[in-house]
């Protein structure tokens, strides 16, 4: 018996979400006094998987792309030749193509974005968000083979000894039926899901002139940027940038909120960060109820404020 | 092109969220149902656009008991040709899988689009879990669809950028935000839908893999911590040393 990571190695560094999902694995697996396994792609060289916080990783060499069906026939294999009775996925992009074929195929029940590590006292319960993050539920998995999808920051990492073996996969898992045509770099920045820091504004703004203050305050803060969709819709900002109900959910440690009113289809895609910090002219913005730090004010006066204080932090630091 | 679209029914998106029952059900009293934002604006949305430009038909399908009657009439009235109800309840979202999976094993669907994730729910699972089971190709997280022939080209955010693939159809499609613009039904729609064919089908038999056993509200936030606006870099320096989070 065994617990199973399937993780991204793809890339020059290993993501924060594979290192979180790592540690989850390796606590469920201490848990039930098992070994952890590793499950990936790509072409990561052997160090690097090695360094990995899991007792072996395996790893298909002959898969590029992330197709779902091939990942799935790759993750299933070897959740079979391990003996896994729990498999641990990530809740992104990647983890959404693979996990819930893996859970249909082996009828395992997923837990899709969890928040916690699982109870195992009395039967199989796992925490997650629900109703876009303004509820929680505790979801009971009947099946032997239990699918577990993480949601990214929501475990401290802890790196492990590393030490790991590694194997090759060399099983078929026939063609790939999704055929990557072209990758489009995104900008220099740091992807909005991963951005552990996240400055984002609203129609407070006015108008697209005026975002260089917000960009510059997300640079020195080494954060992303991110927008309400109206901002988005108006075309002001990229629609990758909007947050909320209908745009992207996010989690950072830190959401700074400029000239956004918090509706609350707002709220439920930011409600998840640890600390939000929310400026706004109108003392009556109903996001000042759903944050730690608040200060009244014209944001074109706050923000040279905010971007001097964290010029002086960075000379500190 | 035969197209499928899920359609799935959500409290509105402004709906006070409380629960019944020792905290093991949704209390929906009083509660506006609607259409499941990613699956009208953005899923529905394409799917007629594609039937409009290149013919064929749209059928909307809905897992769930006749409460669900209103929600799929708004799917007619803005353009499905004919509505499918499963009449089962799940328990999650596999059930929800493979009860569409027995209707549309032999129908030769050359297109399956659901939401990226329902509101309520949030498990992104369904769509994938469909396409498991049918043995289609899936993308969870499509910004931008286009067909021609037999070819789907998809535009996908993944980690790092913007990826564009290929599909040879059939598949299912996970449908996002820059698919298609929201569509608002007309009277003539409204009408029209009176008429157009709603067929309930029994629920095949399932097994249960996994329950939501219970829920929970998470706990009151603290007051806000309010900073003059004279002394607004002091933000900073509070989120630095007493929340260390920068
Ligand atoms: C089904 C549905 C889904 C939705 N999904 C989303 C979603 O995913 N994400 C989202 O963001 N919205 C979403 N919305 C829209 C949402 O309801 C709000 O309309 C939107 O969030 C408002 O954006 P805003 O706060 O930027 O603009 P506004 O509501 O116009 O607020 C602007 C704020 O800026 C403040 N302000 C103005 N000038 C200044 C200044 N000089 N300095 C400081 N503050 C100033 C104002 O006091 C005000 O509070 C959705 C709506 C619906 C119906
Ligand atoms: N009960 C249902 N009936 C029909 N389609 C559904 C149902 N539940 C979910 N779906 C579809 O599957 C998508 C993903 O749902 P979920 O896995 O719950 O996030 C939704 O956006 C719908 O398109």
């Amino acid at each position: 018996m065994s617990v199973l990571v399937f993780i991204d190695t793809r890339g020059e560094k290993v993501a924060k979400a594979v290192l979180e999902a790592l540690t989850y694995g390796r606590k469920v697996a201490e848990a039930s006094g098992t070994t952890l396994t590793a499950v990936t792609f790509g072409d990561a060289g052997g160090d690097k998987l090695a360094a990995l916080n899991a007792n072996k990783v395996i790893v298909a060499r002959a898969v590029g792309s992330a197709d779902g069906q091939q990942l799935t026939k790759l993750v299933v294999s070897v959740a079979q030749s391990e003996d896994a009775r729990i498999i641990v996925f990530v809740q992104d992009n990647l983890g959404k193509a693979v996990a819930p074929r893996v859970a249909a195929r082996l009828k395992a029940g997923q837990v899709a974005g969890a928040i916690s590590l699982p109870d195992m006292a009395n039967g199989f319960r796992v925490r997650r968000n629900v109703f876009s993050g303004k509820a929680q539920a505790w979801v009971e998995v009947l099946s032997p083979i239990k699918v577990i999808s993480m949601m990214p920051n929501s475990l401290p990492i802890e790196s492990g000894t590393g030490g790991a073996v590694v194997e090759e996969f060399n099983g078929d898992l026939g063609a790939a039926r999704i055929i990557v045509k072209e990758l489009r770099a995104a900008g220099a920045g740091i992807p909005l899901p991963e951005a552990e820091i996240v400055v984002s504004a609203g129609r407070g703004m006015k108008g697209p002139e005026n975002w260089a203050p917000v960009e510059e305050l997300a640079q020195l803060l080494r954060g992303a940027t991110a927008c309400s969709r109206p901002v988005a819709d108006m075309h002001w900002r990229p629609h990758h940038e909007h947050v909320g109900q209908t745009g992207v959910a996010i989690r950072p440690n830190c959401y700074i909120a400029i000239g956004i009113s918090g509706a609350i289809q707002h709220l439920a895609g930011v409600n998840q960060s640890k600390v939000i910090a929310v400026i706004n002219k109108d003392p009556e913005a109903p996001f000042f109820k759903a944050a730690d730090y608040g200060i009244v004010g014209d944001a074109f006066e706050i923000l040279p404020k905010l971007i001097e204080a964290a010029k002086k932090l960075n000379a500190e630091r | 092109m035969k197209i499928l679209v899920l359609i799935s029914q959500v409290p509105d998106t402004t709906a006070r969220i409380s629960f019944k029952d020792n905290n093991t059900a949704y209390d929906g009293n009083g509660v506006t149902w609607i259409v499941n934002p990613y699956d009208e604006w953005y899923a529905l949305v394409r799917g007629l656009e594609l039937k409009e430009a290149q013919g064929g038909t749209v059928t909307s399908i809905t897992v769930g008991g006749a409460d669900n009657d209103a929600t799929i009439r708004k799917a007619l009235a803005i353009g499905a040709d004919d509505a499918v109800r499963i009449d089962a309840q799940p328990n999650d979202a596999f059930e929800v899988a493979e009860q569409i999976a027995v209707y549309a094993k032999d129908k030769n669907f050359d297109l399956i689009l659901c939401g990226k994730e329902t509101i309520d729910h949030n498990g992104a699972q369904v769509g994938a879990m469909l396409a498991e089971l049918l043995d289609m190709p899936y993308l969870p997280v499509v910004g931008k669809l286009d067909v021609s022939g037999n070819t789907a080209t998809l535009e996908s955010d993944v980690r790092g950028g913007v990826e564009v693939a290929e599909v040879a159809l059939p598949m299912v499609i996970g449908c996002a935000k820059g698919m298609a613009e929201q569509r608002i039904p007309n009277m003539r729609g409204i009408m029209a839908a009176r008429t157009k064919p709603l067929n309930v089908l029994p629920a095949a038999p399932v097994e249960s893999i996994a329950r939501t056993a219970s829920f929970e509200l998470p706990p009151p936030k603290q007051a806000c911590r309010m900073i003059p606006a004279e002394e607004a870099g002091k933000l900073i320096e509070l989120l630095h040393t007493e929340a260390k989070v920068i």
